[in-house]
């Protein structure tokens, strides 16, 4: 197994150069570039040539490539060209966020997408099953810009029961140690804060878990419908095994495979910055970062960026592959 | 059965955090919704603490004013740093700040300014000569140890590349302060009182280098205290500062970059304060009670440019036809919420050197038909009309309004195309000529009218990438602009200014559509606020209830 894992961790280098080069390439193939980007419309031939002569930006493509690998390579992802921060920082004070934000979504995601798709399976073409594998659908194909805003109006204006957006109440002072904040108020035992930053997690978390909820829940009945019809299944009712017991013990674990693999690419994918509920809700993450950067032809924040999500996501599929054998000892990796 | 029993304390952590998350919604369920909104707030700052919280949509790139150039940074830099001269809190004329008076040789070429005693910066220090000096020199010279931390743009940008125009600045006493410049510059001072050029304390800059962006220290009238990017700048009052004390403690600015959220923050209470109002929001504010709305005085300029180097907009015949066929009235009725005068200049009314006897071109669609057909195109012709991807203080619709256009040019037979980009490549494109009309427009930098039209509409800025996107030539304005550069009199300046601009409204480059005055929504509990024309004011004399 740890063989396996370091040499999964190996393949992550050809992976990441791939990328690097294919999100270098992208970002400098699209018209427009940071000088125009960052003058708007005070744009002057003599403040563009300047900007592109200080920011390096008028030399070779290959040759900012290289000058790009060989910063990365000593740790230095350089600095943003818009506001001359240095890229890492950057990063540091927003992916926290996102990770905060992914987590409770998928928290959010995973108890309520499984146990209404264990529930509909069990009692499949019930009300329930209906009910839920409607909601299911509609979660699916539900804007969330529109989702997000109709939360914020309903519980944030009409009944005043949750801020509408951000992270935290601005007023309030939290020492920050991870910048998740939640993990920061337990660690320094602020309650007002930690309590306050719940507050503010749960209507992006709902508006974000949204998706993979429901994928979840399709995932989960599908696969355990298909289980409960085995004969191991019909042979445990022959044996007098409760239900629950059945259900969870047996079929559950059987049917846990798929469903694993949807949790695992969807905490990928969220972790990648989710721009739309980022935006909406004021939340200060990588996807709405990324999605300025990009805007602003920030090249060092993008390629950066990319970089880190690629990374996570490869981390992410690596431990989704390492689980799968947890889950199904037959899975073995030598 | 090793993963059952770790998923059964999987799931229990999870329910426990859920149990969590619900329990902290839960909680205040029982009390009414906008006590348990303030709770928060109280529970840190002390009651009678007096906070006030702007909503905005964007973050500050940096708090080092010289090397910004975004708004959202200039508004939180203003209120922490001071210049030697300031503008006047409702308009663009020039008045002291760390400098008390300043004069200016005959020939233009020397001022020299008598600075403000005892006054220090955030950080302790004491502000004098030195340190204008240690600023200056790091704004302008390449070579300075301290000209880091970016590009300095807006020096370049003012006072033409580094060094430009100052040929030294030097401390004579230690409260005064020489600048030579090698040539006169009428546009000196007004320049100088720029948000740009806040003087900071050297101390800082030499502690922080690279990092000074996020450490910022001026003498202004609020401190720094923290930034969590993307989400919260906080400043307090500076209780030392040199002139009235700001009425707030805290001041905070928060990114909401959404415009719907933005607005819902403020009606349930989160901030006091908010710009970025979209026009189909205004009437939903203005018909609360508990909101009041303010409208930022015009300092800018939305415009229809018409390439005159491609056909047949080389013609003014058809340039004079397009400015007839659009009816600017309904436009700005439909699309501004009424927010903006009809525009018959390239510059603002407020503007001094503004012509009021120039007749607007009247929509007649009779009219600009019969002109389309004297230059030879009685049944119209096909072209492009590009419209801006991005809502901008000067249109705040743009699509929409390109449709509009689009229909009234349909009227006298020109089909045109709409054409959008991103905003980035829709810049970088129309610098490059590659429309036939473009939407466009303008945000004055120093109240001047020279930051108008030699920028916008001199022969020297239509190479590419360009900032007179109408590619528009004409010596004799030229001439003209060229003058009152370097003219000291401003009366003799407006005049200059004045004849420009009738040679502008003859050859028609652009259709000059808009005025606009973008709305600023506050609680009624909000008092002293003063929005300026450059769009951006320092909050000293703000006050809360």
């Amino acid at each position: 197994m740890l063989s396996y894992i370091f040499r999964r961790l190996l393949m992550i280098i050809p992976v990441l150069i791939g990328v690097s080069i294919l999100a270098f390439l992208l970002i400098h193939l699209i018209p427009g570039d940071p000088a125009v980007a960052m003058l708007g419309e005070r744009a002057t031939p003599e403040r563009i040539a300047h900007l592109e002569e200080v920011l390096g930006l008028d030399d070779p493509l290959y040759v900012q490539y290289g000058r790009f690998m060989g910063q990365i390579l000593q740790g230095d992802f350089g600095r943003s060209i818009h506001s001359n921060s240095p890229v890492l920082w950057e990063m540091g004070q927003r992916f926290p966020a996102t990770i905060e934000l992914t987590i409770a979504a998928m928290i959010i995601a995973i108890v309520v997408g499984m146990g209404a798709g264990i529930i509909s399976a069990v009692k499949p073409y019930s009300i329930f099953d209906h009910i839920s594998m409607g909601t299911a659908l509609v979660g699916v194909s539900m804007p969330i810009f529109w989702l997000g805003l109709m939360l914020i109006y309903l519980f944030g204006v009409k009944l005043g029961l949750l801020p509408p957006s951000g992270r935290l109440d601005v007023t309030i002072d939290l020492e920050t140690v991870t910048n998740i904040y939640v993990l920061d108020a337990i660690i320094t035992g602020n309650w007002v804060a930690l309590k306050d930053a719940l507050r503010h997690l749960i209507m992006p978390a709902v508006a974000l878990g949204t998706i993979p909820m429901a994928m979840i829940a399709r995932m989960t009945r599908s696969s355990m419908l298909e289980v409960m019809r085995q004969d191991f299944v019909r042979t445990a009712r022959a044996k007098g095994l409760p239900e629950k017991t059945i259900v969870f013990r047996h079929a559950l674990k059987n049917a846990f495979l798929p469903v694993l693999t949807v949790i695992g690419l969807q905490f990928g994918y969220l972790l990648g910055g989710a721009v739309m509920t980022e935006w909406i809700f004021s939340w200060p993450g990588i996807g709405r970062w990324m999605f300025m950067a990009i805007g602003a032809r920030d090249f060092p924040i993008v390629q950066g960026g990319i970089l880190l999500i690629a990374t996570v996501f490869v981390f992410v599929n690596l431990i989704v592959d390492v689980l799968y054998s947890y889950v199904d000892p037959r899975i073995r990796y030598d | 059965m090793k993963f059952l029993h770790n998923k059964r304390v999987l799931t229990l952590v999870i329910l426990l955090v859920f149990s969590v998350l619900v329990a902290g919604c839960g909680q205040d369920t029982g009390s009414s919704g906008t006590e348990s909104k303030d709770d928060g707030g109280q529970q840190a700052a002390a009651p009678s603490e007096k906070v006030l919280i702007w909503g905005r949509g964007g973050d500050s790139s940096g708090l080092d004013p010289a090397n910004v150039t975004d708004g959202e940074s200039a508004k939180v830099t203003i209120n922490i740093y001071d210049g030697l001269v300031k503008y006047q809190r409702d308009s663009t004329e020039v008045a002291p700040a760390l400098a008390v008076d300043w004069e200016t040789s005959e020939d233009g070429k020397t001022w020299t300014f008598n600075l403000r005693e005892g006054v220090k910066f955030h950080d302790g220090t004491d502000f004098d000569a030195d340190d204008v000096v240690f600023n200056f020199e790091r704004w302008m010279n390449e070579d300075h140890e301290y000209h880091i931390g970016g590009t300095f743009d807006y020096w370049g940008y003012m006072f033409g590349g580094y060094p430009g125009v100052v040929e030294s600045v030097t401390a004579v006493d230690q409260y005064t302060v020489e600048f030579k410049l090698a040539s006169p510059m009428a546009t000196f001072i007004a320049n100088v009182a720029m948000f740009p050029f806040g003087i900071a304390s050297p101390e800082a800059v030499k502690e922080h280098g690279e990092d000074y962006f996020k450490n910022p220290v001026g003498t202004g009238p609020f401190k720094f205290v923290e930034w969590a990017p993307d989400d919260k700048v906080v400043l307090v009052k500076n209780e030392n500062y040199w002139g009235e004390q700001a009425k707030l403690d805290q001041l905070i600015f928060r990114s909401i970059p959404d415009n719907a959220t933005r607005l819902m923050e403020l009606q349930s209470g989160t901030i006091d304060i908010m710009d970025g109002i979209t026009p189909d929001d205004v009437a939903t504010i203005k018909n609360d009670d508990n909101y009041q709305l303010t409208l930022r005085p015009s300092m800018n300029v939305g415009y229809l440019a018409m390439n005159t180097e491609k056909e047949p907009f080389d013609d003014p015949k058809v340039r004079k036809a397009v400015n007839m066929a659009i009816n600017k009235k309904e436009i700005i009725n439909a699309f501004f919420a009424g927010l903006a005068k009809t525009a018959k200049n390239p510059l603002p009314p407020s503007l001094w050197g503004y012509n009021d006897a120039i007749e607007e071109y009247k929509f007649d669609p009779a009219q600009a038909k019969s002109l389309l057909a004297e230059a030879g195109f009685p049944n119209g012709f096909k072209t492009t009309l590009w419209a801006m991807p991005v809502p901008r203080p000067y249109f705040p619709q743009p699509q929409k309004i390109g449709e509009a256009m689009q229909a009234n040019l349909a009227e006298i037979g020109i089909e045109a195309e709409i054409v959008s980009h991103d905003w980035t490549t829709y810049l970088d494109k129309t610098e490059h000529g590659e429309h036939d009309m473009a939407m466009l427009g303008w945000t004055g930098d120093n109240g001047d009218p020279d930051n108008f039209l030699y920028v916008l509409l001199d022969k020297d800025n239509a190479v590419a990438p360009a900032g007179n996107i109408a590619f528009y030539k004409n010596d004799e304005l030229h001439d003209l602009l060229i003058e009152a550069q370097q003219e000291m009199d401003q009366d003799v300046r407006a005049d200059l200014y004045k004849q420009a601009q009738v040679i502008i409204h003859e050859d028609a480059p652009w259709v000059p559509m808009s005025h606009s005055t973008p709305p600023i929504a506050s609680k009624k509990t909000v008092s002293g606020y003063v929005p300026h024309p450059t769009g951006v004011e320092p909050l000293d004399t703000v006050d809360i209830q």
